[in-house]
């Protein structure tokens, strides 16, 4: 569904992604991981073209992105900070954004149930603490049943009740079949949700493997473990 | 497109600035007029607020607020609209709400003590400056990622139009004084949308004392109505430019 070739980005001096490849389909959930800095969020980012690579091309379901802007109807997107404009309201930021998707669509309000957003539509963005903001950024990213989700650390910032709710929201949605994609530094919670690894170094995609063969290859049951394991024999991977 | 530019302009109006601008120009306005007996005094008097207030205002306040719009932004390109889109509209949100501001508080004065070609000229040159600086204001905020940079440069290309320009005018005038300068200091004057919307007024009102060096030779060179229409298509080209500018920019812009 999503196939990016070759993409390169540079920052000033600084490079972020070095001639990454890779595709994604249906039904996936691709576990992003990788240190701190490496790259992750400005791939997402390529993807959405909210940042324009340096070279190469992404497509998406066939369609080189680069002059296009209808395919973004079909991804929700779940940064890593939530920024919104600080004197809307929550309610005034979901209106608009119904407003801008027009999405026909039946809208999926799942989560904004299960948060409990009602009680907090009247609250102004600036006055939300980090977690709320990031179930706001999580009720907005599936609100219009996309076919993609992109899922920028999702659970960071959110409590133990919240996070194990989108948890069972996103392999909701794996199980109709959309594509999945996360970045996450606790590997743990990614041991349920992952069907796939794409590893990331120092803006170069190290390896890309289903989970399975992941532990086939390293013998671990744990992602964690899998990867440390293959982190501390670099060779082998 | 439509969409966002209502967003924008409910933006605008809910933190009160723009009102309170609109406030003040109508103020100024009728007291200028009252304070003097004849009118078209009067008038110098508003024209001098409008080169120097109205450009000020427009650009200092579309700096902080497209600054202060990142996050809207930045929300708005992760979603299926079009970039050039989302930056025309928060262009004509900006330029919909200060020009109303502006002939609120400047046209109906006008319209009330001298309803006669000057003041609609003078109208005319208010609203363009407006648009002109936001565009300007608009640019130099996308090339510059650190506020309090690019409020400081958009306060000094302020100075610079407003005030600093007249000085190198004046410089260039008295070093070259034995050359033929005409046609140059006219191209010159092309340089700054201040001067031009001075020298569009001052050909209306016909008083060759106050144009300055750059009205007189613009008045000799193009006569009164050609000097009209050619400094009004340089003023557009002033908005126009940016503008297009600003969008390339933005396209390639990285959130």
């Amino acid at each position: 569904m999503i196939c990016i070739k070759n993409i390169s980005k540079q920052f000033g001096k600084l490079i972020v992604l070095k001639e990454v490849s890779a595709s994604f389909n249906a039904c996936e959930c691709i576990a992003l991981i990788g240190p701190n800095g490496s790259g992750k969020t400005t791939l997402i980012k390529s993807v959405l073209g909210m940042v324009v690579p340096d070279s190469g091309t992404i497509f998406f379901k066939g369609m080189n992105i680069k002059n296009d802007w209808m395919y973004r109807a079909n991804i929700g997107y779940m940064p890593q900070i939530g920024r919104y404009p600080d004197n809307m309201t929550i309610g005034q930021v979901i209106d608009m954004m119904k407003d801008i998707r027009r999405s026909i669509a039946a809208l999926d309000e799942d989560l904004f149930e299960a948060f409990n957003m009602k009680n907090l539509l009247g609250k102004r963005m600036r006055t939300l603490s980090g977690g709320t903001r990031q179930k706001v950024s999580a009720c907005l990213a599936f609100l219009f049943n996309p076919e993609v989700l992109i899922l920028d650390e999702p659970t960071a910032g959110l409590d133990p009740v919240s996070s194990e709710i989108l948890k069972q929201k996103i392999e909701k949605e794996k199980q109709k079949g959309k594509l999945v994609i996360i970045t996450s530094h606790i590997l743990s919670e990614l041991d349920e949700l992952a069907t796939e690894v794409v590893y990331m170094q120092e803006g170069v995609l190290r390896f890309h493997q289903s989970v399975e063969q992941l532990h086939e290859e390293t013998g671990e049951k744990k992602l964690a473990k899998a990867i440390s394991k293959i982190m501390n024999n670099p060779l082998e991977a | 497109m439509k969409k966002i530019i209502k967003y924008v302009i409910a933006d605008i109006l809910r933190n009160k600035i723009v009102l309170a601008y609109t406030l003040c120009l109508f103020v100024f306005s009728f007291s200028i007029f009252n304070l003097e007996d004849n009118t078209s005094k009067g008038l110098l008097g508003l024209l001098n607020i409008i080169l120097i207030i109205v450009p000020l205002i427009s650009i200092i306040f579309s700096a902080i607020y497209v600054y202060n719009s990142a996050e809207f932004i930045e929300l708005l390109v992760s979603q299926p609209l079009l970039r050039k889109q989302i930056w025309i509209s928060l262009f004509s949100g900006l330029t919909v709400s200060l020009v109303v501001a502006f002939l609120l508080g400047v046209a109906i004065p006008v319209c009330i003590y001298e309803p006669t070609a000057v003041g609609l000229t003078i109208l005319i040159v208010g609203v363009l400056l407006t648009i002109i600086f936001i565009a300007i204001a608009m640019l130099a905020t996308l090339l510059t990622r650190d506020k309090a940079k690019g409020i400081g440069i958009v306060i000094l290309l302020w100075l610079c139009f407003s005030l600093l320009f007249d000085g190198l005018v004046l410089f260039l005038e008295f070093q070259f004084a034995d050359y033929p300068m005409e046609k140059i200091m006219i191209g010159i004057s092309m340089l700054n949308p201040i001067d031009l919307g001075r020298i569009l007024v001052l050909l209306k009102m016909d008083v060759s004392a106050l144009m300055g060096y750059t009205g007189a030779v613009f008045k000799n060179f193009f006569g009164t109505s050609w000097g009209f229409a050619s400094s009004i298509l340089v003023m557009l080209i002033w908005i126009f430019v940016p503008v297009v500018i600003s969008i390339v920019r933005f396209n390639k812009k990285d959130m």
